[in-house]
């Protein structure tokens, strides 16, 4: 606790012991990371004799390749498709329904509301056959909105959840003044609710857009055609083009895994504060 | 926003009328709760529905045969296999994740210069995508170009192919895992030691206790709820994995590394074989729902 004190010391054991430790856990982390990044940056040959260091040979060509290439720009708007389709109807409706939940008082509230929360408590996997029935029966297979419906569907028990919570702080007698004054309770949540709650919308629709932009398994079992496919799906496919071909490959993972470190770099403390809310309620 | 207020007798006659409830009640609730039970709670039981049948996923499910997808799935090899290693998964993130995350938050939850960096630079790992992360690995792992191989070869020896023999591929899967979700529970233990009371270390201090007792007396007993939060992330997080293992090693090799759902998805999902797959989706499902609701009743009463 007293840091200044025990930095004063010159060889304190346990300041070095954590000096250490931390070096090596950092070391841990950051070696594959760079090592992706200049790999690209490396012909195959230097790739297999120097995948550690920095390139002899600086080889731009193969990141320019796949940035003058049609192929990842459409993978990115795809994702990019998806992902914000996801975000926008999931905040819609887990909004609407935790403002009803933590507002509005009915016969059923809690119980729908513990039926709704069921969905914190399994995976997609574990229906995603039926549920592949069920979008190919709807007529949604091979469409942005086979692969968002169901996201948003899987996203909203923990949305509303940190919705509800966020607008039962709003004091209510905000809402009877208002209600009084003869405004409903659609233009409450329009024009008070909403406006007030923009930091845990950001928070939600942030989460959303995470793990919509990274998903696998749902793109994967709905979508068939590549000129669909989000860009985990079609690295998988590069990769399986390219099989050995690492020095592509690895340029290809850092050109799709920089939009993600951009927005993290720019947006730290609300993706901190998103991914790990979900936590603080249990 | 709203000036004057009407007197006192006038707003307790009035209140929120029916009517305006009924609208919302209408108009802001069937959304969410048509989307939830037409994607989440339908296919769950249709899964049930699907697993007493022998189906192809075309036409319509005829072909009843009882409980015997339960069983083909329960003398299935496989099936085991995947159960051991998401029992595997979840040892490791009890025995290295978790000691590891709290050790780094106990370091990074006081200031100093470079802290805030470190943790931004743990957690990133977590924000990857699981694809993106797991062929970095296959990158690290590879027997001809990776890391590992290079630092093999410096000592002279032949580079091993980790991913690609049955003794080594879950031990591979295994290191990525905690790469990829020690920063998370990190935070988490971060967040928590951020809220803890400083005056509580402070009255333990001048009542003489050292560092190392007011850790393990106050600090620690402080942070059980998260720890148990922890785990239960933990648990829940390796009952689903599957994005990480498909670029590593797609489960292989002969099914040594698969997990719950990459079996569910090498067997049932890229076969077709819905009732097969839905068997062993509702097996997970039954596994998840039990785990969720003990470790709820024994582990967060309180919460």
């Amino acid at each position: 606790m007293n840091r200044a004190e025990t930095s004063r010391e010159p060889f304190d054991p346990a300041v070095l012991f954590k000096a250490a430790f931390l070096t090596l856990v950092a070391i841990f982390v950051l070696v594959p990371l760079l090592a992706t990044f200049l790999g690209g940056f490396k012909s195959l040959g230097e790739l297999r004799v120097n995948p550690f260091g920095l390139p002899r040979h600086w080889e731009w060509q193969n990141y320019a390749d796949i940035l003058f290439s049609g192929r990842y720009w459409q993978l990115l708007r795809n994702s990019l498709i998806i992902s914000t389709l996801t975000v926008i109807l999931t905040l819609i409706a887990a909004s609407m329904a935790a403002f009803t939940f933590a507002h509005v008082r009915f016969f059923g509230s809690s119980m729908l509301l513990s039926y709704l929360t069921l969905g914190l408590l399994f995976p997609a996997a574990t229906a995603v056959l039926p549920l592949f029935i069920k979008v190919r029966d709807l007529g949604l297979l091979d469409t942005y909105f086979g692969v968002a419906l169901p996201q948003v569907a899987f996203s909203l028990a923990m949305s509303v959840l940190l919705l509800r919570r966020f607008f039962k702080d709003i004091p209510y007698e905000l809402l009877e003044a208002a209600l009084v004054d003869g405004c409903s309770y659609v233009k409450f949540f329009r024009y008070v609710t909403l406006p007030l709650s923009r930091p845990i919308l950001a928070t939600v629709g942030t989460i959303t857009f995470v793990n919509s932009w990274n998903a696998y398994l749902l793109p994967l079992v709905m979508l068939n055609t590549d000129a669909l496919y989000s860009w985990p799906l079609g690295i998988m496919v590069y990769q399986g083009e390219y099989s050995s071909e690492w020095h592509l490959i690895l340029a290809f993972i850092t050109l799709t895994i920089l939009p993600t470190i951009i927005l993290f770099l720019l947006a730290q403390k609300h993706i901190v504060a998103g991914l790990t809310s979900g936590a603080v309620k249990g | 926003m709203h000036v004057a207020r009407p007197p006192l007798a006038a707003r307790a006659s009035r209140g929120p009328s029916w009517d305006g409830r009924f609208t919302v009640l209408i108009l802001f609730l069937p959304p969410a709760l048509l989307l939830f039970t037409l994607f989440v709670v339908l296919p769950i039981g249709e899964a049930a529905w699907y697993s007493g049948f022998n189906w192809n996923g075309f036409g319509r499910p005829t072909n009843w045969i009882g409980f015997d997808n339960y069983r083909f799935v329960l003398e299935t090899r496989a099936f085991w296999l995947a159960l051991r290693n998401n029992g595997l998964i979840i040892a490791v993130s009890l025995c290295v994740q978790l000691p590891l995350a709290l050790t780094l938050a106990l370091m990074l939850a006081e200031r100093f210069r470079g802290a805030v960096v470190l943790r931004m630079l743990f957690f990133m790992p977590y924000i990857l995508a699981e694809i993106a992360t797991g062929l970095i690995f296959s990158f690290v792992y590879d027997g001809d170009y990776g890391l590992v191989a290079s630092i093999w070869r410096t000592f002279g020896a032949e580079p091993p192919h980790l991913l690609a023999s049955t003794d080594t591929a879950m031990l591979a899967v295994l290191i990525v895992i905690v790469w990829k979700y020690f920063g998370f529970h990190m935070m988490l233990f971060i967040a928590a030691l951020q809220s803890i009371d400083k005056s509580l270390i402070e009255a333990a201090r001048i009542d003489g206790a050292t560092r190392t007792q007011s850790l393990r007396h106050v600090v620690i007993p402080l942070l059980y709820p998260t720890i148990r939060l922890s785990v239960f992330f933990a648990i829940i997080g390796s009952l689903q994995l599957f994005d990480l293992v498909m670029p590593l090693t797609r489960g292989g090799p002969a099914d040594s590394s698969n997990t719950m759902v990459s079996f569910l998805y090498n067997n049932g999902i890229s076969r077709m074989r819905v009732g097969y797959g839905s068997a062993i989706g509702v097996i997970l499902f039954v596994i998840c729902v039990t785990f969720a609701f003990t470790y709820k009743r024994w582990f967060m009463r309180d919460e």
